[in-house]
């Protein structure tokens, strides 16, 4: 039994039903991946200016120049993507470790002030993030002075309060029995944490390593306020620097607008089923 | 609350503590440096008229400033307008979306899923170079020859105060409802078949079913939705930025956008900081009332 009515010997009903569904669904899809579309075959169209090019729905002819032009437009093309992925990665790395290890007590270890300290976190959640980016601002550049480094790109994404949320409601669904074992076998907390949390919290590591590497890759405000120098900024911003210095040159921009979102395109068919996960992780009550 | 291990020896409690101040060490330290201490910072720039060497304190000046401030305001009403259209649109949209999803085959369910959700995983600035063609002011531009196609003439839509923020509701129409479309679908897979069948041996059609089962069943979900998606719509700054600037004629100037300019192109750093607490208590203040309103009967 469910919300839709089987339509038990109607399989006319059925058929109609279903297709004008798929019909909704599919246009609906279609206006959604529009833009996307829209960007990946404007991209193959040659680096010619506004005014001379046509804005087809199709392509008319394959080229490849416009990606070319994008990547000789600056030295700093390769750079931009490098920097990106190392902050990315970095982000990333020090995400899974460090809220796993704070996941793994808040929800497992008993301490004093363990309460509190997690629902202060919980509360600074809620803080919106105008309210933290100027003091950050200058913390990193007047007082450490670290402006253009990669210190700077990633220090303050080290660890985030929701991935020690997300870390500690899967790790408090771990029973204890199973610790309670280990320790009689006589694992210490560090063993426990290594050789039976870590394992077995592997999927909601993996969505929170795949939602971490994407915000980070994909994160534009913190490069644009720490970087001013072309060599360090990331690649959303060398994007964002390219489409004022460059307003009529269509192709070039969609082509540079396409290597910026391929990786997480890549990524996203190769791991679809953690990302869709991830979404629910933390929204919806299991 | 889960239950915890039970210590066996006393001796047993203390170290388990020592490993769980070591354990979250390093979250904590991040957490106080780059979270808590900016908080607390805030409210001090924000009585100070801040310059990076001798600061001087000024008291309320810069939240006086701020109220008297007819931009300030304007950007207020922006933001109410923009979050009043996009989010209940948004909310509707997913809700209807999830439910046409529902009666299919799992694989299907996930190839829409999968289409729905791949805006999402596109950068802001990808998005947003894109758009600025869809809307080119040429009448070759996408969306003028969709609009005179159907009679509508063509428009300068980002340049002109009256289309500016109409097409920035439109391009948040058309890409920020995968999370939630998923987080629907999740929900609506979790409803008890039992509260169906119960309903049909009353009856009941498929309207009746959705208004008397699933809309009160996923009113969490709603209320969450609605929660997360009003406050990120008022930290909204990324599309006004990049798209508009702002303009024309401050017609897309959000909250966001106000108090990043404030700060990173006029450098008055108190003022930034006193407008972004206002920001927080404004956000506050609006999940309260809507715990409060529409949280009635939730459990959680």
């Amino acid at each position: 039994m469910a919300l839709y009515n089987a339509h038990p010997g109607k399989p006319l009903i059925r058929i109609t039903r279903n297709t004008a569904i798929i019909t909704v669904l599919l246009l609906f899809a279609l206006a959604t991946i529009f833009p996307i579309y829209f960007m990946i075959i404007s991209s193959f169209g040659e680096p010619v200016a506004a005014g001379a090019m046509d804005y087809r729905l199709f392509p008319s002819s394959f080229s490849l120049e416009s990606y070319k032009f994008f990547f000789e437009f600056s030295p700093y093309t390769w750079r931009w993507l490098l920097n990106s992925l190392i902050v990315a990665t970095t982000v990333m790395v020090t995400n899974v470790l460090f809220a796993s290890m704070a996941g793994y007590a808040f929800s497992k270890i008993k301490f004093k002030g363990r309460v509190l300290i997690f629902s202060i976190m919980l509360v600074a959640m809620m803080i919106p993030y105008q309210v933290t980016q100027v003091p950050l601002y200058i913390l990193i550049v007047n007082i450490f002075h670290i402006e253009n480094t990669y210190t700077a790109l990633i220090l303050p994404g080290l660890v985030t309060v929701y991935n020690i949320f997300l870390a500690k409601q899967f790790m408090s669904s771990i029973p204890n029995e199973i610790l309670e074992c280990a320790k009689i076998e006589g694992c210490n907390q560090f063993q426990i944490y290594f050789r039976i949390i870590l394992p077995l919290s592997k999927t909601v590591l993996a969505v929170m390593a795949i939602l971490t590497f994407m915000d980070n890759w994909n994160t534009f405000f913190w490069p644009l306020l720490v970087t001013n120098s072309m060599d360090m900024q990331t690649i959303q911003v060398g994007l964002k620097s390219f489409k004022f210095a460059n307003t009529t040159l269509f192709a070039p921009m969609m082509a540079g607008a396409t290597i910026s979102a391929l990786p997480m395109f890549i990524l996203f068919f190769s791991l679809q089923k953690y990302f869709l996960e991830g979404v629910t992780v933390g929204a919806v009550k299991g | 609350m889960t239950e915890y291990a039970k210590p066996i020896k006393r001796r047993k409690i203390n170290s388990d503590a020592i490993w769980g101040y070591a354990f979250i060490a390093a979250a904590l330290l991040i957490f106080l440096m780059f979270t808590a201490y900016p908080v607390v910072s805030a409210l001090i720039i924000s009585f100070q008229e801040y310059k990076p060497v001798g600061s001087t304190f000024i008291g309320f000046d810069n939240y006086t400033e701020t109220f008297k401030d007819s931009l300030f305001w304007k950007a207020i009403v922006n933001t109410i307008v923009y979050t009043l259209l996009t989010v209940p649109v948004s909310l509707f949209l997913s809700f209807a979306v999830s439910i046409l999803i529902l009666p299919f085959k799992k694989r299907m369910q996930t190839a829409f899923k999968a289409v729905y959700y791949l805006p999402a995983v596109a950068s802001g600035v990808a998005l947003s170079v894109v758009w600025l063609w869809i809307y080119d002011p040429m009448p070759e531009g996408i969306f003028n020859k969709l609009t005179s196609f159907f009679g509508l003439g063509t428009h300068n839509w980002l340049g002109s105060s009256a289309y500016a923020m109409f097409s920035l509701v439109l391009m948040a129409w058309l890409s920020s409802h995968g999370t939630s479309i998923i987080i629907y679908l999740a929900a609506l897979l979790g409803i008890d078949g039992s509260y169906y069948e119960a309903a049909e041996l009353d009856g009941a059609n498929f309207f009746q079913k959705l208004r008397y089962i699933v809309v009160p069943c996923l009113k969490p979900t709603t209320l969450f939705l609605l929660v997360t998606g009003v406050i990120g719509s008022f930290q909204v700054f990324q599309n006004a930025y990049l798209m508009t600037g702002g303009g024309p004629d401050n017609a897309t100037t959000m909250v966001g956008l106000l108090i990043f300019n404030n700060a990173f192109k006029y450098f008055e750093f108190g003022k930034a900081a006193a407008q972004s607490l206002i920001l927080a208590a404004i956000i506050a203040g609006i999940s309260v009332i809507q715990f409060k309103f529409l949280g009635k009967d939730v459990e959680y």
